[in-house]
């Protein structure tokens, strides 16, 4: 097991050097000069070049990407050109916020997929099967950021239940697990976990579905076993794959929660790429990305692990 | 051209010749080629039929849309803004600036489709080419090409989409750019297993010792049989495409005001939820119903095509 998870970091290894490449090319793909942002239109070339090789910007790509690289090895990820501030610490911020609504969604969004994969897994072509597959079209085809605005509309404008924006009362950028905060998280939450559901009901229905089609199903209940021993058996089966299933969405209701978190004003790395991009902020935009991206590789590579440490049948190592 | 032949051939043959009745019906189905099946266990899906023909309108009405819509769909009325749906003139209601919605949703379908259909379209030339080359090729090339292809895989779609764009700004260009390479490598991956699966097939070979470049074989036989797998699985992206091209200009990245596009409808009409909900949902309802009908169209396919994922 150990030299398994050894394989895969080193596997892993070259992926995460493309990853900062491609963070590091983005900033130099951007029209104009990065620092345009900050300085004044009337400002002297003088001043730009100071500007530029107070940033760094006059030297070499090669160059340029190798300081950046060992910065960020360090834990540096620059300064922010709008604020000021390091961008490691937007960043992390924001991580946070984001990976909480996340991890609710997921939660969330889980919790029903597999019921709704399980019963239509269990009815095949009844009607139970039908709504779920429905449930599933649904949450894959449905724009969230619509959703998001329906939820908004029916909940808050309407029925006036919740609170539309935002992830406190106070109006602060930090969610806390209280009552108040609550309230906030919901209308988010809840629409960013239709994507999973459908996914995973989607997933879980083939499982089981597969799963109860095996012999073994048929020698449980022939040996006498009554349908709870059989269900945990199915649990027992489908439960790798599903978890990993829920793992990578994790990993993509993070990366791309922007558009949510647009709609509802969540304080999370959405918020931030929007303020980045907007701004043309770009030590803060490729700082999000890279974290962003890093944390996506991650936990792929942890999902992978527990899939093998899970699934005795998996032997990679 | 060819019933009025047919008739007076049979009408001809009917002395000489059996009947037609007479002739085994299984012969004429038989004679069906692979993709004739497709069609007609595609045409005997309801679901996917129904989806297909929603596209359809959508896709006539959108081209058809400049000759027409009911009113222009640029000039607005501050006098007449946000009028409910089922006004007496502006049926699907008018928006934040008195503009009329259905002509602006007609019009707005012509830029939402072509900025959905588009990035797949290309990300599935380029994707199948750099798939199949490293496929058959193998090796080296295989291992460049598809490890490249990994550190894409690195970002979730969304997050790649938005950040490319972001960098390139804003701008429907700039918007397809970055659509097309979240689609590349999806489809280079999917393209790759499929030729990896057939590469050691006897046509293959034969078609080797037969003399012919790899360069035929990639275009002729290669080609030839991953093209159909391949082609499925991008249909099933357009719905995925559809959402993001318009969450990039509903996030300000793609389209520009004042042209009409579903998603940049939808974010300026943000705005009017405590005014007019109904007027604001419709532009993500369009997305939602083109999205939706996408899929469905796609997964008959993919059951017509036999294709297990």
């Amino acid at each position: 097991m150990l030299l398994y998870i050894l394989k895969r970091l080193v596997a892993v290894t070259p992926v995460a050097f493309g990853v900062s490449l491609v963070c590091f090319l983005l900033v130099h793909l951007a029209p104009g000069d990065p620092l345009s942002a900050i300085l004044p239109a009337d400002a002297t070339q003088a001043t730009i070049d100071e500007m530029r090789a107070a940033y760094g910007f006059d030297k070499p790509l090669p160059v340029q990407y190798a300081i950046w690289l060992w910065h960020v090895l360090h834990g540096d990820l620059g300064v922010s050109i709008a604020t000021g501030r390091p961008v490691l610490g937007e960043v992390t911020r924001a991580v946070v916020n984001s990976l909480i609504l996340a991890s609710v969604a997921t939660l969330i969004g889980f919790t029903f997929g597999t019921l709704f994969g399980f019963v239509a897994g269990y009815h095949r072509n009844s009607i139970l099967d039908r709504v779920a597959s429905a449930i599933s079209v649904f949450g894959v085809s449905v724009p969230h950021y619509w959703l998001g605005m329906v939820m908004v509309i029916v909940f808050s404008a309407n029925l006036g239940w919740l609170p539309p924006t935002g992830a406190g009362p106070d109006g602060s950028g930090n969610w806390r697990p209280d009552f108040e905060h609550l309230r906030f998280i919901i209308l988010p939450a809840v629409t960013m976990s239709v994507i999973p559901m459908g996914i995973i009901a989607r997933t879980v229905r083939a499982l089981v579905a597969d799963i109860l089609a095996q012999d073994f199903v048929e020698a449980l209940r022939a040996k006498g076993l009554d349908e709870v021993g059989v269900f945990k058996h199915v649990v027992r089966n489908a439960a790798p794959t599903a978890l990993a299933i829920m793992g990578l969405q994790l990993g993509y209701l993070l990366g791309g929660s922007i558009l949510i978190e647009t709609v509802f004003a969540w304080p999370g790395t959405g918020f931030l790429l929007n303020a980045a991009i907007f701004q043309r902020d770009l030590p803060l935009l490729q700082g999000s990305i890279l974290v962003l991206a890093m944390f996506f590789v991650a936990l792929n590579l942890l999902v992978d692990v527990m899939q093998t440490a899970l699934d005795p049948r998996i032997e990679r190592a | 051209m060819t019933a009025p032949v047919t008739a007076a051939t049979m009408a001809l043959d009917g002395g000489i010749a059996p009947a037609a009745s007479e002739v085994e019906p299984d012969a004429f189905v038989a004679s069906r080629g692979y993709w004739g099946h497709v069609g007609h266990r595609l045409v005997r899906d309801p679901v996917a039929i129904t989806a297909g023909a929603v596209i359809l309108a959508i896709v006539v009405v959108a081209i058809l849309s400049p000759w027409i819509t009911p009113m222009d769909p640029y000039r607005g009325s501050m006098l007449r803004r946000l009028k409910p749906v089922g006004d007496a003139t502006y049926w699907l209601g008018s928006d934040e600036l008195g503009r009329d919605m259905l002509s602006r949703l007609m019009v707005g379908a012509r830029l939402s489709l072509f900025m959905g259909v588009t990035p797949v379209l290309i990300a599935f030339v380029i994707g199948s080419s750099i798939g199949i080359v490293a496929g058959y090729v193998g090796g080296w090339t295989n291992t460049i090409l598809m490890r490249t292809i990994d550190v894409f895989f690195a970002f979730p779609s969304v997050l790649l989409a938005i950040a490319l764009s972001g960098a390139l700004g804003a701008g429907i260009f700039n918007a397809i750019v970055s659509l097309t390479c979240v689609f590349v490598p999806q489809i280079a991956r999917i393209s790759e297993s499929v030729t990896t699966g057939i590469r050691a097939r006897d046509y293959i070979d034969a078609a080797r010792l037969s003399g012919a470049s790899a360069l035929t074989i990639m275009r002729v036989q290669v080609l030839g049989n991953v093209v159909g797998p391949i082609f499925v699985y991008s249909t099933g992206l357009i719905s995925v495409s559809m959402i993001l091209a318009s969450g990039l200009s509903f996030l300000g990245l793609g389209v520009r005001p004042p042209e009409p596009e579903w998603g940049l409808m939808l974010n300026t009409l943000r705005t009017a939820i405590y005014v007019n909900p109904t007027v604001a949902a419709l532009p993500g309802l369009a997305i939602f119903i083109v999205s939706i009908s996408f899929n469905l169209f796609s997964d008959g396919l993919r059951s017509a095509m036999e294709i297990r994922q």
